[in-house]
């Protein structure tokens, strides 16, 4: 049973699209991330299902009922910013209550709530404090009770953990999936965190320049990118240029090395990208029936794992890991080494990636 | 340039017109509500009519004198004209050089090696908040008139009590503009950089921390002049052949000269906040290239 | 317990370089003595005068002495009249500068106005707060005076309005008064973030609302602190006063100038008085002020 739909959703800024024809349909309960770089639009369509934009052209339903053109403050949705924007001047408790006291409700009942979330969240004695009296996850803690209070009918977060500290993100993401499950709320939850992303979520959609990219589960978005832009972005990925050679048998060289591919690509361009994951590939001939030969660029230790940056050819280069084990002995920069991949670990994708671009903004993303 | 009842504006108003120091965070983009916008456009034109409606009193005044413009024509052969807004301005220029002398090197050592004594220092550069001019050069009167220290019974001793009391004036706008300027550049970094490069204290403070001042210098400074040339008050008293008591005195014995005279002082306010406007600008640039480092 | 009388006494080693003296003192002394000579000295001597007994002559035993009788004479009609009525005026304009100086700045930050002129309105503000004393007296008269230009508007309206009384005084404040206002509170204003606007209107609070439980209290401390500072800057303000109404307006600054150009009061002592009652109210006006205002820090931080 869908719960919250968007049908068609456009904005336009002047001439330019903030969002172009965006459709999504999620399940009552569902966990939805909106993926992708700044600018992509994602925070844009966060923001009309919370009525604080209107889209130019589309229509959002929450519940079966149609509520494009409602104002926020009667649309029953809980938001929590990126920069917890609690109210500064209000303790905790009033924080928390805000949102019951406008409605009108008693003041015991106001009470009792707020009593109920203070001890959801872990914080049962900070209900006096005022926010600048306590730290960002503490703040964000009481957002989330915040924006709970009010029961909404969907549950909305705006980055909600990158203010925060490496450690405090993880703790805090697994507390707030699990008292999404908990509550049974439909979430839509924006990040440019592909670990974030993938870890929390019931379905991931991958937005670029306003456009949906590919919409599904983790593991597809992970295994199965549908556009290079999708490959780079979701997890680290090694982006080859190939020539095809033969398309049928979808033979292909990469720098003058013969490999195979996945499949046979169904477009008809000479030039195409080959999409291959670190963890696939081994340093040796055990691999895989793919073998190329390449020079040791760069190696880098990474804790549990050994990165091992390769060039070969001219121009194209890949990374490798291995599993850090005392018996590991790493290459040395300049060695020449071979490396092996089955075919069924690549993914082919159609015309000249412009993975420079991709990656570029990806890695300026964090 | 006029002097202003309390010695000019408050430290907060400082940041506000020349935004010179501080890179003020950028201001989210606001939706417009056109209903009751009507509302906000009365408020507006009520403001901008007392705004600009003395002023156009003012000029009409000044052109019933026959011919037109002669009232202004008047002022500026007006010798004493010259020689009173003259005097002014070497004050106030003077008043900026000892300003600067006493406040950087006080406001830098303060943040390098006296943290502690950071609150006094800006609770002493408020207390000409709290002492108006007029009590303040009642103090000065009262003080040194008398032995040990005579001064103001020569012309040169009022012009230094003059000079002085403009410093103490001035501390406000120096201090809080220098201080703000001290906390953008990382004196600790700047010092120990320096001296590992052999600079002594003198050559760190002229070739290092005042050339890396000069935008907030320069705001404070502007605020500085504003205040000081057209300053009336204390310059009464103090019996000297200032701007500000040259106005008064034209304004009691001629008919149309004193309203050109307003005018003219207007338009050199005017200058002087467009000048720290324009540094304001400036400045906010020169930090976000600093910043990219 | 039992193992403190083995444990050396902490910090016993470290208290002696706190007690050797810092040579780095030295570095603020210039400015201190500076203020010492020109700020606090001229205080203090107004300080002490205003409790000596300056009433008889300088031959006589009781010169010099300590008394409360300044102090006391400062209930004299004349000398209190003059505090009400600078009184009166500072919260009159402080008030009406303040509020109207808010609306202003609301107007052009959050009325939807175009853009250009807010940074009009700023500059306006920047140059009208430091348009004060003679000239702005002189032309408060060209406008108002008796032969002033709008005058005869004036009077055709069935109004009038004398140049040398407290109305015009306080006209004459308001055109420094509310500029300040707009200049110390728009940044208060951009304080107020959108996302406090947005999580309000979130939980379903209506604009009366959200301006009832979050703007108005977060605005508050810096409302009321520059409302305050108004009144400081109108209470200590005396070249307006005096070249509009010529002195013979009734105001404390009014009353240590004729003291001063020597003609009234003939005991110095009382003068003081009056000097440091005004002082003493400029006080306790800016430590209000400062705490406001740090309070308003913190919360907009």
């Amino acid at each position: 049973m869908t719960y919250l739909t968007l049908t068609g959703i456009q904005k336009q800024f002047g001439t330019t699209y903030a969002v172009h024809d965006f459709n999504l349909s999620a399940e009552k309960g569902e966990f939805v991330s909106f993926l992708g770089p700044s600018g992509c639009g994602k925070t844009t369509t966060l923001r009309m299902i919370a009525g604080f934009e209107q889209p130019t052209a589309g229509t959002i339903s929450i519940g079966g009922t149609d509520v494009t053109h409602r104002p926020a403050n009667r649309r029953n949705v809980g938001m929590v910013f990126q920069s917890y924007a609690l109210f500064p001047n209000m303790t905790v408790a009033d924080n928390i209550g805000f949102g019951l006291k406008v409605r009108k409700r008693p003041k015991d009942q106001i009470r009792k709530r707020v009593d109920e979330l203070l001890g959801l969240i872990n914080l049962p004695d900070k209900g006096g404090r005022y926010p600048y009296q306590l730290s960002g996850g503490q703040q964000q803690r009481i957002a989330l009770a915040r924006a709970l209070a009010i029961e909404p009918d969907v549950l909305l977060l705006d980055e909600p953990l990158s203010a925060l500290d490496a450690k405090i993100r993880v703790a805090l993401r697994k507390e707030i999936r699990s008292i999404q499950r908990q509550f049974g709320i439909t979430t839509v939850y924006v990040t440019h965190d592909q670990e974030e992303a993938l870890s929390l979520s019931d379905r991931v959609v991958v937005m670029s320049e306003g456009r949906i990219e590919q919409i599904g589960p983790p593991p597809e978005i992970y295994n199965f990118p549908a556009t290079p832009f999708v490959a780079s972005f979701v997890g680290t990925l090694n982006l080859l240029q190939a020539s095809v050679v033969d398309r049928a048998t979808a033979r292909l060289t990469v720098a003058g090395q013969e490999i195979r591919g996945s499949r046979p690509g169904d477009g008809d361009s000479e030039r195409v990208t080959v999409a291959l994951r670190p963890e696939a590939i081994e340093l040796g001939e055990a691999g895989g029936s793919n073998r190329l030969h390449g020079t040791v660029e760069d190696v880098s230790f990474l804790g549990s794992i050994v990165r091992t940056r390769v060039r070969i050819g001219d121009r194209e280069q890949l990374s490798f890991d291995q599993f850090n084990d005392p018996s590991l002995t790493a290459s040395t920069i300049g060695d020449t080494i071979t490396v092996s991949f089955p075919p069924e670990a690549t993914l082919v994708l159609e015309g000249r990636a412009s993975s420079d671009a991709v990656i570029e903004q990806a890695i300026a993303e964090g | 340039m006029t002097g202003t009842p309390l010695g000019g504006r408050f430290p907060d108003a400082v940041d506000s017109v020349a935004s010179a120091v501080v890179p003020r965070p950028v201001v989210p983009a606001r939706r417009p509500r056109h209903l009751g916008s009507l509302v906000w456009w009365i408020v507006f034109a009520i403001g901008f009519l007392y705004f600009f409606l003395p002023l156009l009193g003012t000029f009409a005044f000044s052109m019933r004198s026959q011919p037109l413009f002669s009232a202004y024509a008047v002022v500026v052969d007006d010798p004493q004209f010259a020689e009173s807004l003259f005097y002014s301005f070497l004050v106030g220029i003077i008043t900026i050089v000892v300003s600067t002398i006493l406040i950087v090197p006080t406001a830098f050592w303060v943040r390098l090696r006296l943290p502690r004594l950071r609150p006094y220092i800006e609770f002493i550069t408020l207390l000409p908040f709290v002492i108006p001019p007029i009590i303040l050069v009642f103090g000065l009167l009262r003080s040194y008139s008398g032995d040990p220290f005579p001064l103001a019974g020569t012309d040169f001793g009022s012009n230094v009590l003059l000079v002085a009391a403009y410093v103490v004036l001035s501390f406000p706008y120096m201090y809080r503009a220098v201080d703000t300027g001290l906390r953008a550049i990382d004196v600790r970094s700047l010092t120990e950089a320096s001296q590992s490069l052999g600079a002594s204290w003198f050559t760190l403070l002229v070739r290092v921390i005042f050339p890396n001042l000069r935008v907030s210098l320069l705001s404070g400074a502007f605020l500085t002049l504003a205040i000081v040339v057209g300053e009336f008050t204390i310059a009464t008293f103090l019996a000297r052949p200032a701007f500000g008591p040259y106005i008064s005195l034209i304004g009691g014995n001629k008919a149309y000269e004193p309203a050109a005279v307003s005018l003219i002082s207007f338009g050199l306010t005017w200058i002087a906040m467009g000048l720290l406007g324009l540094i304001g600008r400036q400045s906010r640039q020169k930090i976000q290239i600093a910043g990219a480092h | 317990m039992t193992a403190a009388p083995t444990t050396p006494p902490r910090g016993a080693p470290a208290a002696r370089p706190g007690r050797r003296f810092s040579w780095a003192w030295l570095g603020v002394m210039p400015f201190l003595l500076f203020t010492l000579a020109f700020l606090v000295i001229p205080t203090l001597y107004l300080a002490v005068g205003s409790f000596e007994n300056l009433a008889v002559g300088p031959k006589d035993p009781a010169h010099g002495t300590f008394t409360l009788q300044n102090y006391q004479a400062l209930s004299q009609p004349n000398l209190a009249d003059s505090y009400f009525a600078s009184i009166e005026i500072s919260l009159v304009t402080a008030i009406g500068g303040g509020v109207f100086g808010f609306l202003l700045a609301y107007a052009v930050i959050m009325g939807g106005l175009p853009r250009f002129l807010r940074s009009a309105l700023m500059t306006f503000s920047g140059v009208a707060s430091n348009f004060a004393g003679v000239p702005l007296a002189l032309a408060f008269t060209f406008t108002l005076g008796a032969s002033g230009i709008l005058t005869p508007f004036i009077k055709a309206a069935g109004l009038s309005l004398n140049i040398y009384s407290k109305t015009a005084l306080e006209l004459a404040y308001l055109y420094f008064q509310f500029p300040l206002m707009v200049l110390i509170i728009a940044p208060a204003i951009d304080g107020l973030r959108k996302d406090w606007r947005e999580a309000s209107e979130n939980m379903g609070a209506s604009a009366f609302q959200y301006w009832r439980y979050v703007a108005l209290p977060i605005l508050l401390p810096s409302l009321l602190g520059t409302v305050i500072l108004l009144f400081g800057n109108a209470f200590g303000a005396q070249a307006t006063a005096f070249e509009l109404s010529g002195g013979a307006i009734n105001i404390v600054t009014m009353q240590i100038t004729r003291l001063l150009r020597g003609d009234a009061l003939n005991d110095p002592g009382i003068g003081y008085a009056l000097a440091m009652g005004m002082v003493a109210i400029m006080g306790i006006t800016i430590a209000a002020y400062a705490f406001l205002q740090r309070r308003a820090e913190r919360w907009q931080r």
